[in-house]
């Protein structure tokens, strides 16, 4: 049973001729998910457009149809409950409440009182967290057998969620440059932009992907994409470097051919390291919790097309500029035998 | 070269030693590690992983001060202190009120505007004055910069000492109480409820001036209660406070006459009226300053005190000086805190999580070692041995550093496991290659090695700049992701190359093989 092999070592799959299909492929992924993310939008979570997630164990079976009922007659607008892994597990999610300048004013005025008297137990709250307790209060009242187990809770101001917006872009915008910098450093210019594209498409496929399910589009999306685009680049990678030597050995090869037989010769390293990557994530996502589904359904998507990607769009794209022109620099010698 | 140094040897040895003895008190029970760290020598490894608000269960508040309520009330202070000086001066003024964060007096025609921003230059030397050219002449006083900043500044250091009292009445572990940006404060507490932590930073502390009773025997009406600083020492006072916080207008650092460090503060019309009387029955005897059931200093009354003003002096360096004014101005919060952010989890979610944690990561990595032996043999159980030392090596560093572990935290441990083996892969699939092209064994063992290499390095320098990059801007949990990430593609990056190198030398050299079973 050892020594089992998904290629055969003689694996001569020609990926090259299928470039085009490839093409057409991608072409209507991405054209479908900026389409989709323009039309449908993308489920934000509360990280980035505020308000409160509330998640409970209810101590008895609950009623959805009834919670729902309750609930939106508390006029705090339009709250919605989801069943978050089990049955008796509820997401609760309360809009961002819009708070007048009085209401600032009455606020600021009650905690000014309870300065001035140290003794009283005045307690201010926000419209925000007045939210919260009214929430609380109601969904209390409606097991009054045993108490509600209030798992989590978060609540995200209007502010604070414009700047976890604000941050999550720069974090992509900054990984992308960091690792077209790392890429251009290593690599000639063509290299660069292939590997880059692949990156692209991965991204926007994976992004498309949340504004098709509409699954929550929360910071730790943001972590995933992140991980998606290091994952992708490294795959690419693995077959660029491989691309660049099989270049320097044979001068005189056509390059569909070099191209497909570097793919080929790292063929087995690239479907390896992606199934010992699905196998962990797999064992995440039947076993790691509802919390962190979301955040390992775009992993295991971004794994398994960033491995299409260095596949049959890296190397195409590659393919279409002149990596063996006499323009740019000469491939870097890598170290031998040492 | 298929040889390794000794001292290479033995130093990659060390580093695994390192990973298994320090991740060891992580695999251990609670009651083993208390007891390790109670009986065992302080230099054995005794540190577990620092599991975050989101494993343990906890509350994290982000609270905004709201600062135009501090400027507000300092510019007010500055009109009254202006109004006062003109008047002593006798310099004439029609109006005088305040501006953002600054005052504005218009004169009467007579008067020298010179002579007003002389005042106001003596009041307070750093403050810009703009006078116009108008008639009658319109004198504009604004804090600048630094000024603008020392306020802010003292502003949410107070809200932070009068937050981390509250806190520490509910006796909670390790709290972390920390300034963000310019106007806000976080406040993270394990094991805490949310709602109980905005209850209590909500209230006020409680100061009161009590009249201290006799040494010794204790009467009716009196209590005792420690000192703040002395653990042990208590002290005999009346139960019924003379002066409550609430009678208290202000409370500053200053220096007394012979240039020692002293608070000065000043009461409203009702307090002040009664320290007068108090005081004044009571010359030569102590006062206590107390301060939420604790005493905070009991100095002698020298003089009757009236005019609300007063002096506290007790030997104190400027530091003491200051903590103290800040203490007996925390009674009230300078301004309007509101959360912005709240992030609780419940114990049982918690423990939930780091149940599904633990059974996720061991089925994945379970997962990864049957494939990888059955996919690479031999081989694939060295890679196997590289993968447990790896696993070691980022519970090692975690405990070490005191990182904070998180869900995604987990996640990111659980992906490098999955990611780890890679460089094996690319080693051992190059072997094959190598192998297959005729090369002998050590030979393709060796070119294996070292064709691989620049490609392992690149790919893992990829991943690494996403997981810096996640960590500088990442938040909470997420950055727990990118910690666990990016130690884990380093330690990957020295077992699978190191480690496995070792035992491939090592089965070469004793077995010196003619046929690759790879």
């Amino acid at each position: 049973m050892f020594g089992f092999r998904f290629v055969p070592d003689d694996s001569n799959f020609n990926f090259i001729a299928l470039r085009k299909l490839a093409f057409a492929l991608s072409l209507i992924l991405i054209i479908g998910s900026v389409s989709l993310t323009a039309k449908n939008g993308l489920n934000f979570g509360i990280d980035f457009i505020g308000g409160t997630a509330i998640e409970i164990r209810t101590p008895e079976m609950p009623d959805l149809e009834l919670m729902r009922r309750d609930l939106n007659q508390l006029s705090l607008g339009a709250i919605s409950i989801q069943e978050f892994g089990r049955p008796d597990d509820l997401l609760i999610r309360v809009p961002q409440q819009a708070e007048s300048a009085d209401q600032k004013v009455a606020y600021k005025k009650c905690v000014e009182k309870a300065q001035k008297s140290p003794k009283s137990d005045l307690v201010c709250l926000t419209v925000q967290q007045q939210a919260i307790e009214t929430v609380r209060g109601s969904l209390n009242g409606m097991f009054t057998e045993s108490a509600v187990d209030y798992r989590r809770t978060e609540f995200v101001g209007p502010q604070v969620g414009k700047e976890l917006k604000m941050k999550g872009l720069y974090a992509i915008i900054f990984s992308l440059i960091g690792i077209l910098a790392y890429i251009w450093f290593r690599f000639e210019w063509q290299f660069g932009v292939a590997a880059i594209v692949a990156l692209a498409h991965d991204a926007i496929a994976t992004i498309g992907l949340f504004a098709f399910t509409q699954m929550e589009f929360n910071l730790s999306t943001v972590a995933a994409i992140l991980m998606i685009a290091g994952y992708s680049i490294n795959d690419t990678v693995v077959v660029f470097d491989r691309i660049r030597e099989n270049l320097r050995k044979y001068k005189k090869k056509l390059l569909p051919e070099l191209f497909n037989f570097s793919i080929n010769q790292t063929l087995a390293r690239t479907l390896m390291t992606s199934i010992t990557t699905l196998l962990a994530l797999l064992a995440l996502y039947a076993f790691g919790g509802e919390v962190i589904r979301g955040f390992v359904v775009a992993l295991l998507f971004g794994i398994i097309i960033g491995t299409y990607s260095s596949i049959f769009v890296a190397s195409p794209v590659l393919l279409l500029m002149n990596v063996r022109g006499g323009k740019g620099k000469q491939p870097e010698l890598a170290q031998e035998g040492a | 070269m298929v040889r390794i140094a000794p001292w290479k040897m033995f130093l990659i040895l060390a580093v695994c030693l390192y990973g298994f003895a320090y991740s060891a008190p992580n695999i251990l029970s609670a009651d083993k590690t208390a007891w390790m760290k109670e009986n065992l020598p302080g230099w054995l490894p005794n540190k577990t992983v620092n599991l975050g608000l989101d494993l343990r269960g906890g509350a994290h508040l982000l609270y905004e001060v709201d600062l135009d309520v501090v400027f507000d009330e300092r510019a007010d202070f500055m009109v009254q202190d202006l109004r006062k000086s003109l008047r002593d001066k006798k310099i004439g003024y029609k109006r005088i009120g305040t501006v953002p964060k600054g005052v504005r007096v218009t004169l009467r025609d007579d008067s020298d505007p010179e002579a007003v921003r002389k005042i106001i230059r003596k009041n307070d030397s750093r403050l810009l004055i703009d006078t116009s050219s108008e008639e009658p002449p319109v004198i504009t006083a604004t804090m600048d910069a630094v000024m603008i900043k020392e306020v802010q500044d003292q502003a949410i250091s107070q809200s932070i000492e009068i937050v981390r009292r509250r806190v520490d009445e509910l006796g909670t572990t390790e709290p972390v109480i920390q300034r963000q940006g310019v106007n806000r404060i976080l406040l993270q507490v394990p094991g805490a409820n949310a709602e109980d932590l905005k209850r209590i930073i909500g209230k006020t502390a409680k100061l009161g001036f009590h009249l201290v009773g006799q040494l010794g025997a204790r009467a009716a009406g009196e209590r005792m209660l420690p000192y703040v600083e002395e653990p042990g020492r208590t002290l005999n006072v009346k139960r019924r406070a003379v002066i409550t916080g609430d009678m208290l207008d202000t409370a500053q650092p200053s220096f007394n006459q012979s240039s020692q460090p002293v608070v000065s503060f000043k009461l409203n019309a009702v307090g002040a009226r009664k320290f007068c009387d108090v005081t004044r029955n009571n010359v030569q005897k102590p006062f206590a300053i107390v301060l939420d059931e604790e005493v905070i200093s009991a100095p002698v009354i020298n003089e009757p005190i009236c005019g609300g003003q007063g002096q506290i002096s007790g030997g104190f360096t400027i530091q003491e000086a200051n903590d103290l004014a800040l203490l007996l101005r925390a009674g009230a919060l300078p301004a309007p805190m509101m959360v912005v952010e709240e992030r609780t989890v419940g114990p049982s979610l918690g423990a939930d999580s780091v149940a599904a944690g633990k059974t996720a990561s061991l089925i994945g990595l379970a997962l990864v070692l049957v494939f990888m032996l059955m996919v690479y043999g031999g081989f694939g159980l060295m890679a196997n041995v590289a993968l447990a030392v790896n696993v070691a090596l980022i519970l090692a560093l975690l405990s070490s550093l005191q990182a904070t572990l998180t869900l995604p935290g987990i996640a990111g441990i659980v992906l490098t496991v999955g990611m780890a083996v890679d460089a094996n892969v690319l080693i051992f699939e190059r072997i094959r290659e190598e192998y297959r092209a005729g090369r002998s064994v050590i030979s393709a063992v060796d070119a294996g090695y070292s064709r691989a290499m620049a490609t392992i390095i690149d790919s893992n320098l990829t991943t690494l700049i996403a997981a810096l990059i996640l960590f500088s801007f990442g938040t909470g949990p997420i950055k727990g992701f990118a910690v666990t990430l990016g130690l884990g593609i380093m330690t990957s990056f020295f077992s699978a190359i190191m480690v496995t190198r070792l035992m491939v030398v090592l089965w070469l050299e004793k077995r010196k093989p003619s046929v690759l079973t790879l």
